[in-house]
Order: C-alpha cells, then structure tokens, then sequence
C-alpha cells in the first residue's frame, strides 16, 4: 500500500513542478493523471496499485465531505442569489447529463460502435 | 480547572477529533446509502456534509478549526485524482474504441453545461461576478476557481457551487438516465463525469466499473476544455 501510495504522489508532485514551470492552466493531479496512464502503458499496471487505487475511488465520496462542510461559509452569498442559483444549477446539470449522454450514444450509432451497442 | 473542560480544549484544537469526526460521519453515511441500496437521494456526500455540520454547530467550532483535521482527508483528492489513471488504463481498448462519441459528448456537454449556467443566471438577473462564479461550476474545484478568478468572480463561491453541482449531479443521472432510456455504463458515466466533476465520478464508481472509469475521464477531459474554453468564450461575449 505505501508503495503503491508513493506511485500516486510521485505522479502528482511530477504534475504541479510541469504546472508550475510552464504555467498550464490546469490541476497539478490532471497533469499527473496522464503521466501515471502514460507510464502504466510503458510498464504496465503493478497489482498492488490496483488495489490501492480502486479502493480509493470506491470511497471518493469522502474527499468532498470536507470540502462540502465549506458551504456553511458561503451561507450569506447563498441567500441572497438562491433563486438564481439554484434554478441555473438544477437546469443547467439536467440539461449537461442529457446532451451529453445524448451526444454520446448518437455518435456511437452514427460512427458505429458494436461495443457499445453490445453493451446497451 | 475541570478535567472535562481540559480534555475538550485539548480535544478541540487538536487535528485528530476533525479527522475522527469526518470518517465517522463518512461511515455512518455510507451505511445509510447502502441500507437504501444505494437510492440516488441518499447520497453519501450529502448525508456525511449535514452531520459534521450538525456537530460543528453544536459544539460552536468554526469552519477553520474543523478544516485543521479535515485537511488530511481533503488533500487525498490529489492521489485519488492520479488514481483514475488505473481504470483508465485497464479500459483502455474501450476507451479508444469509443474516442469519437468521447470527444463529440465531451465538446457538446461541455458547451451546454458553461452556456445554460450562465444564460439562466443572466436571464434571472445575476450580477456579472456571480454569473464568472457559475461559468466553472461543473468542473473539478481547482480549475473552476481559476476561471472564477481570471473573470472577476467569487472563488469561494464558486468552490461552493461547484459542491452543489456535483451532488444534484450525482442525484439526478440515475433518474435522468432512465428516463432517456440510456443503458450503457459508458455514456452514463461519461454523462455524470462532465455535468458533476469527482462527486458525480464517485457515484458512478459506487454503481458500476465502467462507469465510474469514463466519468473519471469525463471529468479530466472537461476539466482541460472547460479553462480553455470559458476565457474564450468570456472575450467575444465582453467584445
């Protein structure tokens, strides 16, 4: 686990120094995403990193949660705008879940896709 | 001095009882969405979020204090974001078998999801700051703080509503894609990764691999489009 641990930081040290050093307006752990896929496709994918990895994912939700505490600090901008806001993010994610999975599965008809379809 | 009151200074200021406390209320909501077989209400973010609020408030802690502790949690978010490389890379044949509908999805969801954010809060009259706040709202918080930053918006705002975005994303793709009749764990999970970032990538996680693995690209992929795109867009709308 805490080789596998060390896997996942060293990726994503080697994303902020690529961030940082040529101003790309990205997270560091995206850039690190990448390099981690790149060199997996080099290496292949350590057993023990499956593990670790997936595991994590599994319990992503408890990442947002302190995050999500933050809201309480928002509380003042929040009442004033509620309507606003609320209406534009319940119309806008409705609206962005069904384009894009509408978008998806078009294309896959249009461009043939025999997995997908298989997969239906 | 009452021992009890020590105990509770000590306990209070140290990292230790936050970090205890979030993974409590982590557990106790992960229990509760399982024993509700997972309902698209009952999301674990949602439930974890009210309880260490409830306990914030009655234990008087400001924000700063908890975040002391939950900082360890929090910075797990950078490994986990590496972590999707994993998937990723085992899905690879399906991925690439899948690049044009991925990259037409990617452009259309993306576009819908800036430009119906921002026409809706315009349309109900948002001030300019608040409409830069939303425009990045269903990307990853780092990136959509930059574009809130770089347009004269709320950065902490933006954070928030980013939270919001990805729980009634999470909420709603289930329904949503039921009712378009929409079964592929690939383009649902895409669906849920470019509309609600991470918090839409963990419940597809918690429903199925495939799922979670292209929500997890989704979120990456529309994360990049979206800091590129916004700015641009910005400029001809100032011009």
């Amino acid at each position: 686990m805490i080789e596998s641990l060390t896997f996942l930081l060293l990726a994503q040290l080697a994303g902020e120094v690529i961030v940082r050093a040529l101003g790309l307006p990205v997270p560091g752990p995206v850039i690190g995403l990448i390099l981690m896929a790149l060199f997996m496709a080099w290496r292949g994918i350590p057993p023990a990193l499956h593990e670790t990895a997936l595991g994590l994912l599994r319990n992503l939700s408890l990442l947002f949660v302190p995050a999500g505490v933050g809201v309480i600090r928002q509380a003042e901008v929040l009442a004033e705008n509620w309507l606003a806001l609320a209406l534009a993010l319940v119309v806008s994610t409705v609206s962005t879940l069904a384009v894009t999975a509408l978008a998806f599965r078009w294309a896959q008809k249009r461009f043939g896709d025999p997995e997908g379809e298989a997969s239906e | 001095m009452n021992p009890a009151i020590d105990l509770w200074v000590y306990l209070s200021t140290s990292p230790l009882a936050w970090l205890a406390l979030t993974l409590a209320a982590y557990v106790v909501a992960d229990r509760i969405a399982r024993r509700l077989n997972r309902h698209p209400l009952a999301n674990p973010v949602v439930i974890a979020v009210v309880l260490v609020i409830i306990a914030l408030q009655v234990s008087e802690t400001p924000f700063e204090t908890y975040f002391e502790g939950a900082q360890f949690v929090h910075f797990l978010l950078g490994p986990a974001t590496v972590a999707l490389a994993i998937p990723l890379v085992e899905n690879w044949r399906r991925v690439k078998r899948s690049a044009l509908p991925i990259l037409i999805a990617l452009v259309a969801g993306s576009v819908t999801a800036v430009g119906s954010a921002v026409g809706i809060g315009a349309l109900l009259g948002a001030s300019p700051p608040i409409l830069a706040s939303l425009a990045g709202k269903s990307v990853t918080t780092p990136i959509a703080m930059g574009i809130a930053e770089q347009l004269g918006g709320i950065p902490t705002l933006t954070a928030v509503l980013v939270i919001f975005t990805g729980v009634l994303g999470a909420v709603m793709v289930t329904p949503v894609m039921n009712v378009l009749r929409i079964r592929d764990y690939a383009a649902r999970g895409f669906a849920a990764g470019v509309a609600a970032h991470g918090i839409g990538t963990a419940r597809a996680f918690q429903v199925n691999e495939l799922a979670g693995t292209f929500a997890g690209l989704a979120m990456g992929l529309n994360g990049i489009l979206t800091a590129l795109l916004v700015p641009i867009l910005a400029h001809f709308l100032a011009g």
